[in-house]
């Protein structure tokens, strides 16, 4: 029998295993040497031996006899290490929550903030600032921490979900969301938050450079506590996205097909917006509107890992992860100037020549 | 033979519209009767915007009724959960825009997700769905291609194949013969009959092409008006005077030497 035969033979119906190791391999091994480099240089040197058995010592308990001084350790453990982990934690985040938009969207230039993420957030965050300032009651209350978050990062937090509920609540028509009019709907509402925000900058006075420091987006104000609060809520959405890797493939189709092949389209839309912006807002809260980061990561590596979202997501997560932590490393050395800076000043012309390289290669397979 | 009363498809007093932007609706579907048994064969005939496309999504369950009732085995549409109608209904739209980057292989093996049962991995009942699929097809040979490489009548059998790979009990296809040339057209609806006499495929299947559409289904249905206007076999149904009706054009009715009514169209 023909057909039998025919049924018996396997096809390639995933990311190899060999290409999905040296991906994720490559990343892991790429994030480590990041994380260590990062915690290692500094204006005060420690030795990149002495740096990972600080870190292997604290973190891992690993039983290593100190024979470093305890100045390093803190310095190390209590300067560095919570800005580098949060580096990593943005990037990170931000790259999957680029992943996720640009598929959702099916749209290459989308970014995490597309839907309003960003400028909820700094209207939140500038609100924060300023409020201390105009009314003095309130500045008691900007000093205590909630949930580990000051005053302007629960709000940046708040006003970036909240932000995303409007604009998905007013794209909403006849029970569907079509992705056109949410990318519209979030390009209007981002206008008039925008507006507000610079508004706000224009009668700020002298807490401007607060704002614009904010905007660029900083890791300088990293610490524990507020590492604490993103974490969990970074990996919880990264969880929940992981296992919807395969509605993330078939959103790809459209939406109808997407239907065809079994997905509840609509609530499985907002289920992803939200998990995503969940991630966005909580990366956002700690570090500030970072740009950059979630556009270019997941454009490159679906030119190395393929579109397929099992092995993009986890890929993006890594390789977001290292790449904040080298750039948080650059601007340190740069004389600390905002991380935003950085990305986008070495992200964009090398995503340029990316672009141009898989264009020429693309080109010659096809001649 | 035995004759059965079994019903796959129902269709009754449909009627489905869409909002106008200014209000009120335009009613595309007024009334819709059909009904298939299993392993039924039927072409959907109709002028553009007669609402062909209309019926078939509301068959697949992406349009809701304003009216009436779509059973499938005996349930209505409304109860299904979609990842258990895509189990049974698979549909192969009139365009899919492909995303980049996947092979066929990995694009048919989408075909695959309602039936999911592993979080990563697919199972060997998948893997040989996948193949199966691929061969009934005719896409055995693509399988390693970049599916952005395909031409129409390569990205046509991807279609099927993805289709098939759900392991379908009603197929619908949406003028599954646009942009194919004529060989591709016969291959194409050749192969599908050939599954349908195989498996028991039950097909729907818009065409525009009457002659194509009386060669390739033993019944037809012709759509006018939002309602079944004809419904039989082609023989009894596509008169010149139908098609003078319904189209407006006048034609030629000759029969061919096996006896098969033959239209053509008057010189221009």
């Amino acid at each position: 029998m023909r057909a039998a035969a025919v049924t018996r033979q396997r096809f390639v119906t995933r990311p190899s295993l060999t290409r999905a190791g040296l991906v994720l391999g490559g990343g892991g091994v790429l994030l480590l040497a990041a994380m260590l480099a990062a915690v290692a240089i500094g204006s005060v040197g420690v030795g990149i031996g002495e740096t990972a058995s600080i870190l292997g010592r604290r973190l891992l308990a690993l039983p290593i006899a100190e024979t470093w001084s305890p100045a390093a350790e803190t310095i190390i453990f209590e300067l560095r290490l919570p800005r580098v982990m949060t580096a990593m934690l943005v990037g990170g985040g931000l790259a999957m929550a680029g992943t996720v938009f640009q598929a959702l969207l099916r749209n290459p230039m989308a970014d995490p903030y597309i839907i309003g993420t960003a400028s909820g957030a700094s209207l939140g965050a500038i609100i924060g600032i300023l409020a201390p300032l105009l009314v003095p009651a309130l500045a008691v209350g900007a000093g205590t921490a909630w949930l580990g978050l000051g005053m302007v990062q629960a709000l940046a937090f708040v006003g970036g979900i909240s932000t995303v509920l409007l604009v998905y609540a007013v794209a909403r028509g006849n029970g569907r969301v079509p992705v056109v009019t949410l990318l519209l709907t979030g390009y209007a509402v981002s206008s008039v938050l925008a507006a507000c925000v610079a508004l706000l900058m224009f009668v700020s006075g002298r807490a401007l450079g607060a704002i614009f420091g904010w905007l660029m987006g900083s890791l300088a104000g990293a610490t524990w506590p507020s590492l604490a609060f993103a974490a969990p809520l970074l990996a919880l959405s990264f969880a929940l996205l992981l296992v919807r890797w395969r509605r993330l493939n078939l959103l790809l189709l459209g939406d109808d097909q997407a239907a065809h092949l079994g997905v509840e389209v609509e609530r499985e839309k907002l289920v992803l917006t939200m998990l995503a912006t969940l991630a966005t807002s909580a990366a956002v809260a700690i570090s500030g509107t970072i740009g950059f980061v979630g556009l270019v990561v997941p454009h490159l590596l679906r030119l190395a890992t393929g579109p397929d979202h099992r092995l993009l997501l986890p890929a993006s997560v890594l390789y977001g992860a290292a790449l904040l932590a080298l750039a948080d490393l650059g601007a340190r050395l740069a004389g600390g100037i905002p991380v935003g800076i950085v990305t986008a000043l070495l992200g964009a012309p090398f995503f340029i020549w990316l672009l141009r390289r898989s264009r020429d290669l693309g080109r010659a397979a096809s001649a | 033979m035995t004759v059965t009363t079994e019903v796959l498809v129902a269709v009754a007093d449909l009627v489905l519209g869409y909002p106008l932007p200014g209000g009120g609706r335009r009613e595309v579907l007024r009334g819709v009767n059909l009904s298939l048994a299993p392993g039924e064969l039927v072409a959907l005939l109709g002028t553009n915007g007669s609402g062909k496309t209309t019926l078939l999504r509301a068959l697949a369950g992406t349009l809701t009724p304003d009216a009436g009732v779509i059973r499938y085995a005996g349930r209505s549409l409304r109860e299904w959960r979609r990842n258990e109608l895509a189990r049974r209904v698979a549909v192969l739209p009139q365009q899919l825009e492909l995303p980049l980057g996947f092979r066929v292989s990995e694009l048919v093996a989408m075909g695959r997700a309602p039936h999911a049962r592993r979080l990563f991995a697919s199972t060997a009942d998948d893997d040989r769905a996948i193949a199966r699929a691929l061969f009934d097809a005719d896409a055995t040979d693509l399988a390693d291609r970049p599916a952005e490489e395909l031409s129409g009548g390569e990205r046509q059998r991807l279609l099927v194949a993805m289709a098939l790979a759900q392991e379908p009990d009603l197929l619908l296809l949406d003028e599954p013969t646009l942009h194919l040339d004529l060989a591709h057209q016969v291959s194409l609806l050749a192969a599908i009959r050939r599954l349908r006499d195989q498996r028991g495929l039950t097909v729907i299947a818009v065409l525009h092409d009457l002659n194509l559409a009386a060669a390739f289904a033993p019944r037809v249905a012709v759509l006018d008006g939002g309602r079944v206007v004809a419904d039989g076999a082609p023989g009894d149904v596509l008169s010149a005077d139908l098609v003078h009706r319904v189209f407006g054009v006048q034609v030629d009715e000759a029969r061919t030497e096996g006896g098969r009514r033959h239209l053509a169209l008057h010189e221009l």
